[in-house]
């Protein structure tokens, strides 16, 4: 990434494909934005009541409530943009068949929806830590890092993802069915302690979404959230997680490259 | 000597055309599993090499299916060549069709950023244009609607009104005269007067034969992805009304199996011999590699409007070489100029053997004020009691 893909031009039209998204997607709604911030409180208001009032999982987890809000903010930021990603060529493709634009940006544009409203959503989750006296963590300077890498994740799914859905139109049905499964195999609604199977500890570590949540609630919300290298220890395993997300990138771009020349034929 | 703007070298794409679609993993799967291609290979454009000169204003004519969409789609980049290489010198517009992104649920102020920023334009750069953009588009009391609310000439008008702002050293045009009115068009030859006085490079392709007569340096005729011909645009133009009228009328084609073992035939000339009381004659000569069947495909204009389009097919095979004399009845026409277009051709492929040079007018002199237009029609009439 350099001054080759950033030019003025293809900068310009970042800005535009993201102000339409935004403009289009909350359209004809009466709460329009409000609806970006409402769905996640919505979802953790519900998770909330059932496991944390009637199943008492989180007691022992200080914050608990901060601690699920941040867990459900980082996992739907991921699972918002990958999905939006997949149908997001086909989607666009009036434009990939007439116009020869980089098709790379219309992925990027879609991320950086997505990233606004992540934002949004830490503003929220800002207020939940206000609310509950959270002591400030100085820890919390790793967040942005942590982000980092649940958005390269998601760039690397997406890419390869939105590639394959042009082919293959069942891919957003197969991802719909792996979030949903995702969701419970990574640790949101309960802390992974209450896992007393350690290799079924291991295992759900390895997710490189577990790890980054895991991480995230460690560096905001309490040093009592377990993360990747409590579980594994000292061992190179703790590195399985950020291999996984620099391989599914890699894989990613590479696969889109070679099928975005075709694109415009195959849509 | 310069560069040229755009230099096509042995170009060939050919497209997969599945049989059944692919596009759920298990037909893929089992696909995979019988290993047979469920696909056809289309040649779309076969072995085409072409320059285009800085400032050329460059037609590209072929009928529908021709692979002259296909071609324009490569040189914008939206297509990427199975073989071969296009070189573009200068910046090029990569689009090749109006309105290309509007957005009907957008108003129409926010298409044109949008439109603006797909051929190029910053924010800053488009607000500064906006005005002059609705003025020539006439839509100020549009802008805020939503263009889904337009008219479909509204919004051609503002999609032309934002595409003729982009500056670009080259710029692909594809079939923008089949969309408007009168006015519209008015508008477009202006423009494109225009980018002809700016010395623009301009690839054009069109239906419209006038318009590839009046604006075009040169042309291309391409036909089943083949470039048959490149030239003068008159030549061009003729060679499409005349096979126009064939594929309209056409003599059925020979099934491939029929293959005769043919070397190559010649065109050679034709000339429009002379025109005595009311008979135009001309003179096909050609050269006929075995025994082929063959036609003679003609058109009559005037003013650039087809009043006659006549198919005829030989009932002798053609062999070796020679002549053949054709004459044709002018007495049903009025006093006036007309040109005609004919051309001699082989009936297996639509192979074009001789051809009426571009020039072939002819003057049916006389005046008769009782008598307009092209065509004396019989006439009577009788009082009634």
């Amino acid at each position: 990434m350099g001054m080759r893909y950033f030019t003025k031009q293809n900068r310009a039209l970042i800005t535009e494909l993201v102000r339409t998204d935004f403009k289009l997607r909350y359209q004809g709604s009466v709460l329009g934005y409000a609806w970006s911030l409402l769905r996640p409180l919505l979802l953790f208001v519900i998770l909330y009541i059932v496991f944390v009032n009637f199943l008492k999982v989180g007691t022992g987890v200080p914050h608990f409530p901060v601690y699920l809000l941040l867990g459900i903010v980082v996992w739907n930021f991921f699972n918002e943009m990958t999905t939006l990603s997949i149908d997001s060529i086909v989607r666009r493709g009036d434009l990939i068949r007439k116009i020869g634009i980089p098709k790379w940006i219309i992925i990027f544009s879609s991320s950086i929806s997505s990233l606004i409203n992540l934002a949004l959503n830490l503003l929220v989750v800002g207020i939940f830590l206000f609310i509950n006296h959270v002591n400030l963590l100085s820890s919390i300077l790793w967040l942005p890092l942590i982000l980092v890498e649940v958005y390269i994740l998601a760039l690397g799914v997406s890419l390869l993802l939105s590639a394959a859905f042009v082919k293959y139109r069942d891919v957003n049905y197969i991802w719909e069915v792996l979030m949903q499964a995702g969701f419970y195999m990574t640790p949101i609604i309960y802390p992974i302690s209450r896992i007393t199977n350690v290799k079924l500890q291991e295992f759900i570590m390895i997710n490189p979404m577990a790890q980054a949540i895991q991480d995230s609630r460690y560096a905001v919300v309490t040093h009592q959230s377990m993360t990747v290298y409590q579980v594994f220890g000292g061992g190179w395993y703790k590195f399985i997680p950020f291999t996984i997300v620099l391989v599914i990138f890699v894989v990613g771009l590479q696969y889109f490259r070679k099928e975005s020349k075709y694109f415009a034929e195959n849509i | 000597m310069d560069e040229p703007a755009i230099s096509v070298i042995g170009l060939s794409k050919n497209f997969k055309l599945p049989h059944e679609k692919n596009s759920s993993i298990k037909s893929a799967f089992v696909n995979f599993y019988r290993r047979r291609k469920s696909y056809e290979m289309q040649e779309a454009i076969k072995d085409v090499s072409f320059e285009i000169q800085k400032g050329e204003f460059f037609g590209i004519v072929g009928r529908n299916g021709s692979g002259k969409s296909t071609l324009l789609k490569i040189l914008a980049g939206i297509y990427v060549p199975t073989t071969g290489e296009v070189r573009v010198n200068g910046k090029l517009t990569p689009f090749i069709e109006l309105g290309v992104g509007f957005n009907p649920e957008l108003t129409g102020r926010e298409n044109v950023f949008l439109n603006g920023a797909l051929l190029g334009f910053d924010r800053k750069q488009m607000a500064a244009m906006y005005k002059e953009i609705v003025d020539f588009a006439e839509l100020k009391r549009f802008m805020d609607q939503k263009l889904k609310n337009y008219s479909s000439g509204m919004q051609v008008r503002l999609a032309f009104s934002i595409a003729i702002r982009a500056r670009s050293d080259i710029l692909l045009i594809d079939e923008v005269l089949a969309v408007g009115d009168a006015a519209f068009q008015a508008k477009c030859y202006n423009y494109f007067e225009k980018l002809k006085k700016d010395k623009k490079t301009v690839v054009f392709v069109s239906h419209d034969m006038n318009a590839v007569k009046r604006f075009c340096d040169r042309a291309m005729y391409i036909k089943g992805g083949i470039m048959t011909g490149i030239g003068e645009p008159d030549q061009i133009a003729d060679i499409y009304s005349v096979e126009n009228i064939q594929d309209i009328q056409g003599p059925p084609e020979e099934p491939e199996s029929s293959k005769q073992k043919l070397s190559t035939s010649h065109a050679l000339k034709s000339k429009v011999l002379k025109q005595t009381a009311g008979v135009l004659e001309i003179e096909f000569s050609y050269t006929a590699g075995g025994h082929e069947p063959a036609y003679i495909g003609l058109s009559v204009q005037r003013e650039g409007v087809s009043i006659a389009e006549i198919t005829t097919p030989l009932e002798d095979d053609l062999s070796g070489t020679g002549r053949i004399k054709y004459s044709l009845d002018l007495t049903p026409l009025n006093p006036g100029s007309y040109h005609i277009g004919a051309g001699l051709y082989l009936k297996r492929n639509r192979q074009l053997l001789a051809m009426t040079p571009t020039k072939s007018n002819f003057i049916i002199k006389g005046n008769d004020p009782t008598k307009g237009g092209s065509l004396k029609l019989e006439h009577n009439w009788q009082k009634e009691e």
